[in-house]
């Protein structure tokens, strides 16, 4: 039971990881980026060629890994993406669906299509038992590395001035910018910062993931969800969505795996008809 | 009295039928005597247009933006399947329609979870919805085959009289009716008074509550008629190649009929039917020398015609016909695209 | 004295639609002007304008002398101009004080500053701003285009729905503001409200400056104030807006 609770939310943990970039992204600047899993396999895959390949260890392969899809965010950000936020929502969609076939295609067409994995190190494997409970040495490194990351961006956005203005763009972009608040360049910050996050992600997740070409598509849906039931007015929301999406995930395919991932896309689009805003996003004012 | 007689002249002349589209019907039709060795991928373009068509009835006349689409053809593709396996309907053409009403039963029942929402609302809950129906078809494997797809369809013959060939000529001319007699419908539909509201709505959804249009009403209607199109075209894939599988329902049909569509443009009804004439053609084309990364290609265009707009949708188009003119395939249909 | 924002033929609106047809306006160093009209007449077009919020489709907008027309409205925020805009639109998950410090930029207004000028802001500085009150609002809202020390600032109704005597208060502190040598625009509807505070005036009506010239002269011109405003010079209300 314990045991179930500890990876579900160590599980939760490394989906919001995942998909807090994409919550800011599109609270901030109401742009569909369905191709932000994309930016998590890079980190992935950064991080099996570091690994495997270059024999780099796999605790140092992590930040690298976070810089690459840090790097891949801000190039496409500035080179493309910036010419697709005034447009249509159906436009952006297509735009992202775009990147998303072709970074399959071109993963595929590098690593192949097969499932890749991260050689851990022993010292990661195995795990404690701590009063009959079970607790995976790397699920608890997990749980460290993202709490510690998600008590960083906390602090960012409340305690910063870059968080404070970021917030605000937030909550009225056009009024930021008028009031002299360069959203612009915000933007473009959060967006490489929420790319670099979901490469670490991606790397961190691999193991437990799974970790092949069609990863975007396949957690596609899982980001959408912690973003709509969290809500992107903060960053508490998609936190607490995260934690719920992951222990009902993972205590779901336990207790009833006959029922597999139905009930979290029923659970999702409840939500989105009973609450559209989220379960966590504050009710608009206005 | 003069304002009804003017909506009415407005309608009359948008129901005109225009020299190009008998042309392009009359290539269509054509096609089955000319081309009798492609009849193959004939019938795929013929059933991706019937399916791009139906989402140019919510996307072009509505502006409901879905990404799962696919879920309604999917189930028509299984519900044909079951009812030929299972040997409850027999005859195609009824178990077509059979098949069109369950998608656009499914339709009507989703469409209220898409009334309220904004885009990005609607986008999830389409997606949602068609994640939701492959779970169930991967599930239900003792009725649906799961993972290993529908097996052992045996599909009768038309009308109890044109049984299907290998070379899929009665497959063809099957799909090319249906695809004509739904698509007369829908052009008939789109030139009512009806269709008129739901362009009303899709410009500006607040005006057209407050002179008196029943947003909420029409919507679930459109909806309704575009999910049993769906269904109808998945019916027909299930029909010609007597087989289904779950990749019906997957993302990447849904993403790749929005193309279809983008690629022809919305709101005119011919444009899924170019789109896939393009699409297919292209394909067809690439396929040989890039089978497996086919992929990256799509999402290249896809991110060119959101780049570049307008113009490089022009060029994809051309291009299209300009590849399958060199691969030394006519392209029939493209050729007379408006 | 020299002009600091000089209007010269702005043609702006929204998408495809002209609003402002041909509008010029200039408004000299250390003055404040009172923009005048009935509702929908295209006044908040013309600060969202200054700012660069809408679409311009010609024209040029000079401040002190620098053409700031190419610039993005966070670049002209910069260059001198503190926007309040007419739904006030705090930032709703900000508290009092992150809303000043969001925008701050060094200069003569401070936070402390506008604490002083708002005493009511002070005693709320950790509350979220969007819990209050349309007075606090509008006091928020003025406080936060102060601290980016601009040389004019952009009022769009700072008055509208506000009870007499926080209408007395706020106006009584516009003009501690004004003896600093702030410029300012504000926008009103109702012309007695804020004459006495301006020192010249101009009246727009369907996108265009029918009249300019100085507050006092139009305060007794009952004529002019009949034809432009209506019963302005004495209705408190607000009409509904023109279809
Ligand atoms: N976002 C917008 N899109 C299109 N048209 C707009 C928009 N905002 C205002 N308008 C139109 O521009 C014209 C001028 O509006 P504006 O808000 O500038 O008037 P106003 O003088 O500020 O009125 P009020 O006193 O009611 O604030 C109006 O006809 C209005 O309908
Ligand atoms: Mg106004």
């Amino acid at each position: 039971m314990l045991t179930i609770l500890f990876d579900g939310i160590a599980y939760g943990m490394l989906l919001f990881v995942l998909a807090c970039g994409l919550a800011v992204t599109l609270g901030l600047m109401n742009f569909v980026n369905l191709a932000h899993g994309a930016f998590a396999m890079a980190g992935g895959y950064v991080t099996v060629v570091l690994v495997n390949r270059l024999g780099v260890p796999f605790l140092a392969a992590l930040p690298l890994a976070f810089l690459a899809s840090f790097v891949l965010g801000a190039l496409m950000e500035r080179t493309l993406y910036v010419h697709v936020y005034a447009k249509s929502h159906l436009e952006q969609v297509l735009f992202t669906i775009g990147l998303v076939f072709m970074s399959v295609a071109a993963v595929d067409y590098v690593m192949g299509s097969q499932q890749q994995f991260v050689g851990l190190p022993a010292a990661l494997q195995g795990r404690y038992d701590v009063l009959g409970v079970g607790i995976g040495k790397y699920r608890l490194l997990i749980i460290v590395i993202c709490g510690a990351l998600t008590a960083a961006l906390q602090l960012i956005l409340v305690g910063t001035r870059f968080g404070t203005r970021l917030r605000a763009a937030v909550d009225d972009r056009r009024v930021a910018r008028g009031l002299g608040i360069n959203v612009d360049a915000v933007f473009a910050v959060t967006f490489a910062v929420g790319s670099g996050l979901a490469g670490l992600g991606g790397a961190l997740g691999a193991e437990i993931l799974g970790l092949d070409p069609i990863f975007p598509l396949k957690f596609l849906i899982y980001f959408l969800i912690v973003v709509t039931v969290g809500g992107t007015s903060s960053i508490t929301g998609p936190f607490l969505a995260s934690l719920l999406l992951g222990i009902a995930d993972v205590a779901g395919k336990y207790y009833v795996p006959k029922l597999g991932a139905f009930v979290i896309y029923t659970i999702m689009i409840a939500v989105l008809i009973w609450r559209p805003q989220g379960l966590f996003g504050r009710v608009t004012a206005r | 009295m003069t304002l009804a007689a003017q909506v009415a002249r407005q309608l009359a002349a948008r129901a005109r039928w225009r020299p190009l589209e008998i042309v392009f019907w009359l290539a269509a039709l054509a096609s089955i005597f000319l081309l009798p060795s492609r009849h193959l991928i004939l019938t795929e373009i013929a059933i991706l247009g019937l399916f791009a068509l139906s989402l140019d009835l919510i996307l072009g006349y509505a502006g409901i933006l879905s990404l799962g689409h696919a879920a309604f053809f999917g189930l028509g593709a299984y519900a044909a399947g079951l009812l030929a396996k299972y040997g409850l309907v027999g005859e195609p053409v009824l178990a077509l329609f059979a098949a069109g009403l369950g998608a656009a039963a499914l339709g009507f029942v989703t469409s209220f979870l898409l009334l309220r929402g904004s885009d990005l609302t609607r986008l999830m809950v389409t997606l949602g919805i068609a994640l939701i129906l492959r779970e169930i078809a991967n599930r239900y494997d003792w009725l649906t085959g799961g993972a290993d797809g529908l097996q052992g369809i045996v599909i009768g013959p038309v009308l109890g009289a044109f049984a299907f060939d290998i070379a899929g000529h009665v497959a063809y001319v099957y799909s090319l009716s249906v695809l004509f007699l739904a698509f007369l419908a829908a052009r008939r539909l789109m030139n009512s008074p009806f269709g008129l509201s739901l362009r009303a709505i899709k410009g500006n959804s607040l005006r057209a509550s407050a002179i008196g249009i029943g947003v909420d009403a029409r919507l679930v209607a459109i909806y309704t008629i575009a999910a049993g199109y769906a269904g109808i075209a998945g019916a027909l894939l299930t029909q010609t190649t007597q087989f289904a599988s779950l990749d019906v329902f997957s993302f990447e049909r849904s993403a790749d009929v929005l193309l279809v569509l983008i690629l022809g443009g919305t709101g005119y009804l011919y444009g899924g039917l170019i789109g896939a004439v393009v699409f297919k053609l292209v394909q067809d084309a690439l396929i040989d020398v890039t089978a497996q990364y086919w992929q990256f290609w799509i999402g290249l265009v896809l991110v060119l015609i959101v780049l570049g707009g307008e113009r490089v949708k022009r060029l994809a188009a051309a291009a299209g016909g300009r590849i399958a003119r060199l691969v030394g395939r006519r392209p029939k249909l493209d050729a007379k695209a408006p | 004295m020299p002009d600091l924002l000089s209007i010269e033929g702005l043609r702006a609106g929204y998408g495809e639609a002209v609003v402002l047809a041909n509008v010029s306006l200039t408004i000299a160093e250390g003055s404040a002007i009172a923009l005048l009209g009935r509702n929908g007449m295209g006044k908040t077009t013309l600060i969202d304008s200054v700012i660069g919020v809408t679409r311009r489709f010609g024209g040029t907008i000079r401040l002190a002398g620098r053409d700031i027309t190419p610039l993005r409205p966070d670049r002209r925020a910069h260059a001198g101009i503190g926007w309040v805009p007419q739904e006030r639109n705090i930032f709703r998950s900000l508290t009092v004080e992150e809303n000043l410090t969001a925008v701050a930029r060094p200069g003569a207004w401070t936070v402390p500053r506008i604490y002083q000028l708002f005493p009511r802001l002070a005693e709320r500085r950790r509350n979220l701003g969007d819990r209050f009150s349309g007075g606090e609002q509008q006091m928020l809202a003025i406080g936060r285009a102060l601290v980016l020390n601009p040389k004019i600032l952009l009022l769009d109704e700072p008055l509208e729905g506000l009870a007499p005597i926080l209408v007395e208060e706020l106006l009584g502190a516009l003009r501690r503001v004004f003896r600093e040598g702030v410029s300012a625009i504000i926008v009103e509807q109702n012309a007695r409200k804020v004459l006495d505070a301006t020192d010249r005036a101009a009246i727009m009506e369907r996108g265009a400056i029918v009249h300019e010239g100085p507050s006092r002269a139009l305060a007794a011109d009952r004529q002019l104030l009949e034809t432009h405003l209506g019963v302005a010079g004495k209705s408190q209300g607000r009409r509904a807006p023109l279809p």
